[in-house]
């Protein structure tokens, strides 16, 4: 991790919240926690990218995630393409330029992972690739995944986050919902555990499918996770609504999530997740 | 078919005088009985569903209703459901599911209505669990989308086998009108955006995302055949398939998107 090699004025210990926590790796000398606003130095930040102070987990690409979650794993469907089925304007511009940046073909990396003695399908969604948003790539990339997980008799674990919708690609990008939840449906028919993990933030479209199907659905502390966006809901009643009303613990509390996980904590988990919450096969 | 431009879809599909889904099925089945409520504590208005008869067949049958009168609207969001109705749609599909008889679902919202309450009982839930238990409920299910097909609300009761279109219908992601304002940061660009979102009938047909497209006419009871004429023609066609057949049908119908 580079932590210095960017200028480092005064100005940017000014940095608005919102913007500290889009950025992909806090890589200035002063970090400022979204949640809690306290002022850190990068170097004072867990290795695992969360906040000391409340452990907010960061927005984080998913390479880096992958670099203390798993013992080992290999990446699939690496190679497939967004159709750009509404011939966009700059859409495909736009996808060249993210896929140099981010090495992801689309906003989430999927693969077969390993912790300790437990193999099972991963699936890592991207925030710093278009918010994660939901494109035909990304739903075939996890429709396949758990495609393979049912093939080979293996639970799937995905992170979560995304701005909801793709909407350069309209309506084929809501259509991915309801393609991911019958391959979900299936996985689940073979009785095999699925383990949400919602991520800050988990909205619109993902929320309203595949976040809401798991058999477990963790969530990284004071992460948003919601379906439609605050400001809409707030134009729509007329009434300003409560800071925290769609942060993890607010949702824990009315039934969505078992539980809030912090960061350090999620490989050992899901690594017991994954020995005991499904069924026990020889 | 249509000589009107997209944005002219959108403002007749946002009509007043649009024909109902309490209509269409006042109108194609002579003994509809509502059944309310989600099993869970609540009963949202903006959903109704019950039991009918269609063709002398038992059918389930499911609208969203914006309401007549103003204190109506108001209750039913104008037709934005809550969690709740959601919840009352899927138990319905899944009562149709247990005794064998086809589902007809008839949609037109702008959304799911977003509200703190909405939020807090679990509004994406609620619409994940009705897509991906429709996805498997054993049965005949075929949607019509009569006015706005609103994004997850809408794909929330259009997971089946079957969705067709009122002729001056619109289905999207998002309204015309956010769609501009969060791509292009100006709302005013509604009219273009429209025709960017290939949000229209003919559009959609096109791009397989509907089977086809229902001819509407001023006169309710000539359109309300016209949809009738469908249900009796694809319903025929669903029965003889055999459960796995359908069911292989209707996954097939969303994996190639």
């Amino acid at each position: 991790m580079k932590l210095y090699d960017h200028n480092n004025t005064l100005s940017e210990r000014h940095i608005k919240a919102n913007r500290q926590a889009d950025r992909q790796v806090p890589d200035r000398m002063w970090v400022e926690c979204p949640h809690c606003q306290k002022t850190f130095l990068a170097k004072q930040l867990t290795s695992f990218t969360s906040c000391p102070n409340c452990d907010y987990g960061f927005r984080i690409s998913a390479h880096r995630r992958l670099e203390w979650l798993v013992d080992d794993f290999q990446e699939f469907d690496t190679d497939l393409q967004t159709t750009d089925p509404l011939n966009f304007p700059g859409y495909p511009e736009k996808i060249t330029r993210l896929q140099a940046k981010t090495k992801l073909n689309d906003s989430v990396w999927t693969g077969e992972a390993t912790i300790g003695a437990e193999k099972f399908a991963l699936g890592i969604m991207d925030p710093t690739f278009i918010m994660g948003s939901l494109g035909t790539i990304t739903g075939e990339k996890i429709t396949r995944l758990f495609e393979y997980a049912t093939k080979h008799q293996e639970a799937v674990v995905l992170f979560t986050a995304s701005g909801g919708a793709r909407m350069q690609e309209g309506i084929h990008s809501l259509m991915q919902m309801a393609k991911i939840s019958q391959a979900i449906a299936e996985h689940a028919a073979a009785r095999l555990l699925y383990i949400v993990v919602l991520t800050d933030p988990t909205t619109g479209g993902v929320t309203a499918s595949f976040a809401m199907d798991g058999d477990v659905t963790l969530a990284e502390p004071h992460s948003l996770v919601g379906f439609a966006g605050r400001r809409v809901i707030e134009q729509t009643i007329h009434q300003r609504v409560p800071d925290d009303l769609q942060s993890a613990e607010n949702i824990l509390k009315h039934g969505f999530i078992d539980q809030i996980v912090k960061r350090q904590d999620e490989k050992h988990t899901i690594e017991w997740l994954l020995k005991v919450g499904g069924e026990q096969r020889e | 078919m249509s000589d009107l431009s997209a944005m002219q879809i959108v403002q007749r599909s946002r009509r007043d005088n649009k024909i109902t889904g309490l209509e269409i099925i006042h109108q194609i089945m002579p003994d509809f009985m509502e059944l309310h409520g989600d099993r869970l504590g609540s009963d949202d208005p903006a959903i109704v569903g019950g039991i009918a008869t269609f063709n002398g067949h038992p059918v389930t049958v499911i609208t969203t209703d914006r309401g007549k009168t103003a204190s109506e609207k108001v209750a039913k969001h104008f037709g934005s459901p809550m969690p709740g109705g959601y919840r009352k749609a899927l138990r319905l599909i899944q009562q149709a599911g247990k005794f064998k008889r086809p589902v007809i679902c008839l949609v037109n919202t702008p959304g799911a209505f977003p509200s703190q309450e909405a939020e807090e009982q679990g509004q994406g839930a609620a619409i994940a669990q009705s897509i991906i238990e429709m996805g498997q409920t054993p049965v005949p299910i075929i949607t019509i989308i009569y006015g706005e097909g609103g994004s997850g609300g809408a794909l929330a009761l259009a997971a089946g086998d079957e969705v067709w279109m009122l002729e001056h219908s619109t289905y999207s992601v998002l309204s015309p009108e956010g769609f501009a304002s969060i791509l292009w940061k100006d709302s005013s660009r509604a009219a273009e955006a429209a025709e960017v979102m290939q949000m229209t009938p003919e559009a959609l047909l096109k791009q397989q995302i509907i089977d086809g497209i229902i001819p509407e006419n001023q006169d309710h009871l000539i359109t309300g055949q016209q949809v009738a004429r469908m249900l009796t023609r694809e319903l025929t066609k669903l029965n003889t398939l055999s459960t796995a057949q359908l069911l292989q049908q209707r996954q097939a119908r969303y994996r190639k998107f």
